[in-house]
């Protein structure tokens, strides 16, 4: 098996191991969230613990892979290429925040939860997967937008 | 709905997550931001890998709900244009501030990323405020 297709089923492995640990951890369970962002009602701290021992099983890994010219099974590893804090970062964590604290659903255990079926989890999932298609039009508007201003200026 | 304080569940769920995330990365080399999967798959940018973890992350939720049923119980809401609202806000500004609580909370973190312990640092707080509001100072929401 060449290491392409290897990689394949790397990711589909990964993606369900990600998907039970949601579920073992409570992440795709709307009450358990928003009773761990309840902090001022009664509060579940749970989720806070999913964080840390993600962070701990992580971290080690990045440590390991930033020593690395390349993964085991790639050319090379895709890092984020952002650094900047911007308006764009704040806004869209903001608008996120709000979003996640009226449904208890982040992007992950949404697509988890919508393999149930039920229609409230079916509509929370297409109107994210919308959201994310009206950001990707509005970017597109906008690249063309500049590439007219640069062939019109030349 | 109350619900009970879990910690050896949330530990070990928090470890599967994490293992899967680094799993990604030493063989990979790929970040695990399900945002930034979905969104890429939307871009019809390297869609083969990121198509073969949604399928997997599927997968899991269907043995999830055949094994431990518990652990999907559905929307904490019944109100359809409340979701609807909460999705969109949900896409977009996952999108727009690149990334969610995979991306920037679990591998943004591990790495120290000033972005991502900012931005997880923002939608925190900013989810916290709106569950106050929404049960305490509204009230019957969620």
């Amino acid at each position: 098996m060449n290491p392409s297709t290897r990689s394949l089923l790397v990711a589909l492995g990964c993606g369900l191991l990600f998907a039970v640990g949601l579920g073992v951890a409570g992440m795709t369970n709307p009450h358990k969230v928003l009773n761990f962002l309840d902090v001022f009602g009664d509060w579940d701290p749970s989720l806070a613990l999913v964080m840390l021992a993600a962070i701990l099983v992580y971290a080690p890994a990045y440590q390991l892979s930033k020593r690395r010219a390349a993964p085991k099974l790639g050319a090379r590893f895709h890092w984020p290429t952002s650094k900047d804090v911007d308006s764009k970062l704040i806004a869209g964590a903001v608008m996120f925040g709000v979003g996640w604290g009226l449904a208890g659903y982040c992007p992950g255990p949404a697509v988890v939860a919508a393999t149930v079926g039920s229609g409230p989890v079916l509509v929370f999932a297409a109107a994210m997967v919308a959201g994310m298609f009206v950001h990707r039009q509005i970017g597109r508007g906008r690249g063309r937008g500049r590439d007219g201003q640069a062939s019109s200026g030349s | 709905m109350p619900t009970d304080f879990t910690p050896i569940a949330a530990l070990v769920g928090g470890a599967l997550i994490g293992l899967a995330a680094a799993v990604m990365l030493v063989l990979n080399g790929r970040i695990t931001g399900i945002s930034g999967i979905i969104g890429g798959l939307l871009e019809r940018d390297d869609r083969a890998w990121r198509g073969m973890f949604v399928i997997g992350m599927l997968l899991g939720g269907v043995a999830l709900q055949a094994l431990v049923p518990a652990t999907i119980p559905g929307a904490a809401t019944d109100s359809l244009p409340l979701l609807a609202v909460a999705g969109l806000l949900v896409g977009f500004g996952t999108r727009m501030g690149g990334g969610c609580t995979s991306g920037h909370g679990v591998c943004g973190i591990s790495r120290l990323s000033t972005r991502s312990i900012v931005a997880t640092g923002t939608f925190m707080v900013t989810a916290m405020v709106t569950v106050g509001l929404a049960r305490h100072v509204l009230g019957g929401l969620s």
